[in-house]
């Protein structure tokens, strides 16, 4: 116990608080007096820490996983959003526990980032990982995905209950084969949904999409029609593992959502499969349907502002397959258009992932405005799509008021990029209700 | 904007070399970069694909090649071998090509791995490759007499040195290019342009993307005449791209 550390802490968190500043000092601090600060205050949860990794969707599986275990009764813990790194879980806990560092949660549910996962499950062997998949994003970091891909195995090999893995992604379903304990948990999807969802192989069209797999999931999107889903939960035991042993039967559960976007849905998939892991044979099932009928987009992911009377929506993208599944799952007709590309560290420098996203879609009815550090990259990007572009300005609050008063009578949507974002929260924040994140 | 009611000049086939394992980082965009130019020159482009284990097309008029993962270069192995007598006597002959990260490697004579490994290349190009501890990664502007600057994006690990008779494609101004040591950046022999550039390397670079569509159609058509195309938004993009940091 080292309650002078957690004291200093929580007060250097308070401290940065009110100064406006970032969530990651108070995290370094703790760190710094006290490195065993952070696996005190998770050991001994009553069902341990779940580690929620992969390339997308990290953000709004980790919410919907936190709301379906709480819509189940337990006290979770988890680091909102932005701070997806270790420091950022140091941080978030020091908001949490006691004088004496203890936690009064039964789980813990966390969402990080491949390579401060790794740092992560050294420090807190998870008793749960669900590893979404492995995409094609931030390269200029973790230099190829096949390194991706073994730092999505170190996760899983320090798991100690439950590895909840993507059916659908070689990379991540190929990780069963490397764990040595932990049961193995797919989540999966039909057969007819398969091409909506390349994996990173299959972005390119013509490598054609590989057939469906013969390894059992215990939840599977059937189908999906809008903002409806159908999944299929195996057997009835809610048990997972003996299910699958026994061959037993899928019931079928239809769910309407509120959060947007086909990728969503396929995350909600993941997100069952992982409370199911949990509470096993415990979980009340029409109780955990509720909860995932209710969850609401994660900031920046599909979210919706109002300005001056019209939806604006904000779809964030950050790798080829998200940007990809955002005008998959956004229809552009009757909508105006604005892209915003920023290349700072956070967005990655590489532009090249560009070149992999078809923009067809938005042949039709063109971009209003194209913006960001990068908006020559991406006015080009479309030109070569024969996309037609009304105004190139990188100034993105100047862009922003252009495409704001140019399009007066229609609902709106920008694809960003995380910095970009940002900067466009920021600023319509000056103009509309807009939810603060720290 | 030339169209599809113009009269084509020609028909100009774009073989692709392995497209599903040596595609990586935007490699597509310098496909549909030549697609797009070809058809606003006023040509046909038709776009062929050579997979591993596919017969080797003879009716083509250029050929590209991208980068892809290790386990990627593996798989590719044995087909490259089988097909080196006939890339090399296209590259003698004078065949355009643009040969990016990965293949660039291997079209030239080895690629030794960090643990000792030794892959064979295909000897077209006299050049050798060393896996390196570090990733060479970031925004490149590199400079030569033939194409002006040379807008991209590296991100290798392998490091190649140019064996003493072959020019490189340019020199590094910003970023490291062939390796940490010289100042090289790519290769360029006969007509092909060789080069670890991403980014893609050919939008924001269509001068390359023209020098290649030209050798195509002048070797098919024995002249070519260019189209009319509006490069200001690869201009910007150019001098926007010039002042990022590394
Ligand atoms: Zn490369």
């Amino acid at each position: 116990m080292n309650p002078l550390s957690v004291l200093v802490g929580k007060a250097v968190r308070r401290a940065s608080k009110l100064r406006g500043g970032g969530s990651a000092l108070p995290g370094l601090v703790v760190e710094r007096l006290d490195p065993g600060f952070m696996g005190r205050a998770l050991t001994g949860l009553k069902h341990g820490v779940v580690v929620v990794s992969g390339t997308n969707g990290k953000t709004t599986t980790t919410k919907m996983v936190v709301e379906l275990l709480e819509g189940q009764g337990l006290k979770v813990f988890t680091n909102r959003t932005g701070s997806n790194f270790t420091r950022g879980v140091a941080a978030a806990l020091l908001g949490e526990v006691d004088w004496r560092g203890r936690l009064d949660a039964d789980i813990a549910v966390l969402e990080l980032d491949e390579a401060h996962a790794v740092h992560f499950v050294r420090l807190v062997p998870p008793r749960y990982s669900l590893l979404l998949n492995v995409l094609r994003d931030q390269l200029d970091r973790f230099g190829e995905i096949d390194a991706t891909t073994r730092l999505l195995e170190t996760i899983a090999a320090a798991t100690t209950g439950a590895v909840i893995l993507n059916r659908e992604d070689p990379r991540v379903a190929g990780i069963a084969a490397s764990i040595p304990t932990a049961d193995v948990v797919y989540f999966g999807l039909d057969a007819s949904l398969r091409s909506t969802f390349p994996n990173d192989d299959e972005l390119r069209g013509a490598a054609g999409i590989a057939p469906a797999s013969a390894l059992r999931a215990d939840v599977v999107l059937d189908q999906v029609d809008g903002n409806s889903a159908v999944f299929l939960l195996s057997g009835s035991t809610a048990d997972p593992t003996a299910d699958a042993a026994a061959g037993a039967a899928f019931e079928s559960v239809h769910v309407d959502l509120r959060l947007r976007g086909v990728y969503n849905i396929f995350n909600a998939a993941a997100a069952l499969a992982t409370a199911r892991a949990v509470l096993g044979a415990a979980v009340a099932k029409d109780a955990l349907i509720a909860s995932l009928a209710a969850v609401e987009p994660a900031f920046g992911r599909g979210e919706s502002l109002v300005v001056d009377g019209r939806a604006l929506e904000l779809v964030l993208v950050k790798n080829p397959s998200g940007f990809r599944l955002g005008l998959k799952s956004f229809d552009p007709s009757g909508c105006a258009t604005m892209i915003a590309i920023n290349d700072n560290y956070a967005d990655g420098r590489d532009m090249s992932w560009l070149w992999d996203v078809d923009f067809d879609s938005l042949g039709l009815d063109g971009v209003d405005v194209v913006s960001g550090v990068r908006a020559y990259d991406m006015a080009l990007r479309l030109k070569y799509d024969d996309v037609p572009v009304r105004a190139v300005e990188p100034d993105l609050p100047a862009a922003l008021k252009e495409f704001i008063s140019g399009n007066a009578d229609l609902p709106k949507r920008i694809f960003c990029t995380y910095t970009a974002m940002l900067a466009v929260r920021r600023d319509l924040s000056k103009i509309t209700k807009v939810e603060v994140v720290s | 904007m030339p169209n599809g009611t113009a009269i084509s000049k020609g028909t100009i086939r774009v073989l692709q070399l392995y497209p599903r394992e040596m595609n990586i980082y935007g490699d597509w965009g310098n496909v549909l970069v030549l697609k797009q130019r070809l058809t606003w020159h006023g040509y046909t482009p038709e776009i062929l694909e050579h997979n591993a284990g596919d017969p080797f097309p003879d009716d083509i008029d250029l050929i590209i090649g991208g980068g892809g993962q290790d386990s990627g270069q593996l798989v590719i192995q044995e087909d490259l071998q089988a097909l080196a007598p006939t890339l090399r006597a296209l590259a003698e002959d004078g065949f355009p090509m643009l040969l990016i990260c990965g293949l660039y490697q291997l079209f030239g004579n080895f690629f030794r791995t960090h643990d000792g490994g030794v892959i064979p290349g295909i000897g077209v190009l006299d050049l050798e490759t060393r896996g390196g501890e570090k990733r060479l990664i970031g925004n490149v502007v590199a400079t030569s007499t033939e194409f002006g600057d040379i807008h991209g994006y590296e991100n290798h690990s392998g490091q190649t040195f140019l064996g003493p008779g072959l020019a490189p494609l340019a020199t590094v101004t910003k970023g490291e290019g062939n390796n940490a040591g010289d100042q090289h950046e790519g290769a360029r022999y006969r007509n092909i342009v060789a080069s670890y550039l991403h980014g893609s390397l050919l939008p924001k670079n269509p001068a390359i993307a023209d020098f290649l569509i030209r050798t195509a159609v002048e070797r098919k058509y024995g002249s070519f005449e260019p189209g009319v195309i509006d490069d200001s938004l690869a201009e910007a993009a150019r001098r926007h791209a010039g002042a990022r940091p590394r």
